[in-house]
């Protein structure tokens, strides 16, 4: 695979943030809203028997950072989205570039694009008083959590984008995202969650993931609470990833 | 014509537009009520903290809540609809023809009245199936719909404002994010006694917070014609606002086209 075609398409995809801002700044925008509006009208739900922050603020921002991770993913895959309508992506498609190059490129895209609004939300955190309690390394696991999901949520835009052909899948692509985080434990966690939703938070591999992410601002990061993630991780990547990969051998003539 | 065929017609023409085009009828019905689900089932548990509303479950305390946001969210079809009317010419066939001016802005607000009013009745009928018990009862209930008629015409004639100052149906859709973060600055999903800070206060000041506290002791405590009262005079004020701005949006409109 040449990596070098990869990186060319991913770097396309960088150049449009300062160029087109107007594409990207909803997706820094709107987890920061999330964070301020969840950590502030749910404040007082930290007295709940059983809740396991100190601080609203503990509980919802790694959840607001994955969103925006996500976000960073669906944006790549708004792009390819785009290219395909308007006819750019037959170009790429006729050129003798490997076809995994192609997919790699966004998925590089997405993965570097997360750490703008994971930056964005530690120093809203660090802003709000969020209690970082296994300090570097409870922010090492968050951002480990939120690049995986970027990566995640990237191949499912991508995915979809090279099936539809059409930016009128992305209401798709974000209510896909929307759906896997707020299935889970991303309001509370599964112990204080009743009926149908414990039932599925339980089986959601965002469950595992979101605790990956917030153990470091709940308590000490542990390998028991490290692995599930690291494997919900590497599930839903390999099965997101492999949608990707099918929708790309259709578009391949 | 008479103008009042004129208003019936163009009235007509607004909720036909609505109901012929799922794309934007699904989201705003789906919406409200995907978080109407995953609010009343994961907060459910906090209706036993001290401080919280003697309610039956989080679906009874926050079912106002989702009828104020399908009545917000559903009222943006009618700017985004207006705006496309001038994208694709048909506002100049209008204006050109002798119909009065008024019932170009009153048939718009006229379609989100019915839809706001109509939507309303269908949350009512689904949480209803999923246990929900309005103590006020049905009168209750009228009153409610009523509010979110009045609320869905206001926030409907913004939206036509909006969109006769740009002519872009983007730019209206766009103001999504705004009527979404005005909802979330407010008591909609939490009662204001146990938020604090600059939250509480911009949630105090926030006259969402008002209307949807009205409503809402109209389900949980019963019919009160006072709290009644507050949320639909909030909802009549953004009404008159509204209409108001859209007016003046038209008149500069017609004035750029020396019409």
């Amino acid at each position: 695979m040449n990596l070098h075609i990869s990186w060319g398409i991913a770097r396309r995809s960088l150049m449009l943030i300062p160029r087109q801002p107007s594409t990207f700044f909803p997706s820094l925008m709107m987890p920061v809203f999330l964070t301020i509006s969840f950590a502030g009208a749910f404040s007082g739900i930290v007295m709940l028997t059983g809740f396991p922050a100190a601080k609203a603020i503990d509980w919802f921002v790694p959840m607001t950072a994955l969103q925006g991770a996500a976000f960073a993913g669906i944006t790549t895959g708004m792009g390819t989205a785009r290219d395909m309508e308007n006819g750019f992506y037959d170009r790429f498609l006729l050129s003798p570039a490997p076809r995994m190059a192609l997919l790699l490129g966004p998925l590089i895209a997405a993965v570097l694009r997360a750490f703008i609004p994971l930056a964005i939300l530690l120093l809203l955190a660090l802003v709000g008083g969020a209690n970082f309690r296994d300090g570097w390394l409870g922010v090492g696991t968050l951002v480990i959590a939120g690049l995986g999901f970027a990566l995640a949520a990237g191949a499912w835009a991508v995915g979809l984008a090279l099936r539809f052909k059409t930016q009128q899948i992305v209401p798709l692509m974000q209510s896909g995202t929307f759906l896997i985080v707020f299935l889970s434990t991303a309001q509370m966690p599964l112990e204080l969650l009743g009926g149908w939703l414990h039932a599925v938070a339980r089986v959601n591999p965002m469950t595992y993931i979101l605790e990956l992410a917030r153990q470091g601002f709940l308590g000490q990061v542990a390998w028991s609470t490290t692995w599930p993630g690291l494997l919900a991780l590497a599930g839903l990547v390999g099965v997101l990833g492999t949608f990707a990969v099918r929708g790309m051998q259709k578009v391949t003539p | 014509m008479t103008a009042l065929a004129q208003y019936l017609a163009l009235s007509r023409r607004a909720v036909l537009n609505t109901l012929r085009q799922p794309t934007s009828v699904v989201p705003s019905l789906m919406f409200p009520l995907m978080f109407l689900a995953l609010t009343s089932a994961a907060f459910d548990r906090s209706t036993a903290l001290p401080g919280f509303p003697r309610v039956d479950s989080f679906l009874q305390f926050v079912v106002s809540t989702t009828i104020v946001q399908g009545a917000l969210f559903g009222s943006i079809g009618a700017g985004s609809d207006m705006a496309s009317d001038i994208e694709g010419g048909f506002f100049d066939r209008l204006v050109a023809s002798p119909v009065a001016r008024t019932s170009i802005l009153v048939g718009r607000l006229m379609g989100s009245v019915a839809f706001g009013f109509t939507q309303a009745w269908v949350f009512f009928v689904i949480a209803s199936i999923f246990g929900l018990e309005v103590e006020g009862g049905f009168i209750a209930m009228v009153l409610i719909t009523l509010v979110a008629g009045v609320l869905a015409g206001g926030i409907g004639s913004i939206s036509v404002a909006f969109a006769l100052r740009t002519g872009s149906s983007e730019a209206v859709r766009g103001s999504f994010p705004l009527l979404f973060s005005l909802l979330f600055l407010s008591s909609a999903f939490f009662p204001r006694n146990l938020m604090n800070g600059w939250f509480r206060t911009a949630a105090d000041l926030n006259p969402l917070s008002h209307m949807i506290e009205g409503l809402r002791t109209q389900v949980i405590d019963g019919l009160d014609l006072a709290s009644f009262g507050v949320a639909l005079a909030i909802a009549a004020g953004i009404l008159v606002v509204g209409t108001s701005f859209a007016g003046l949006a038209l008149r500069g409109r017609l004035a750029a086209q020396h019409l």
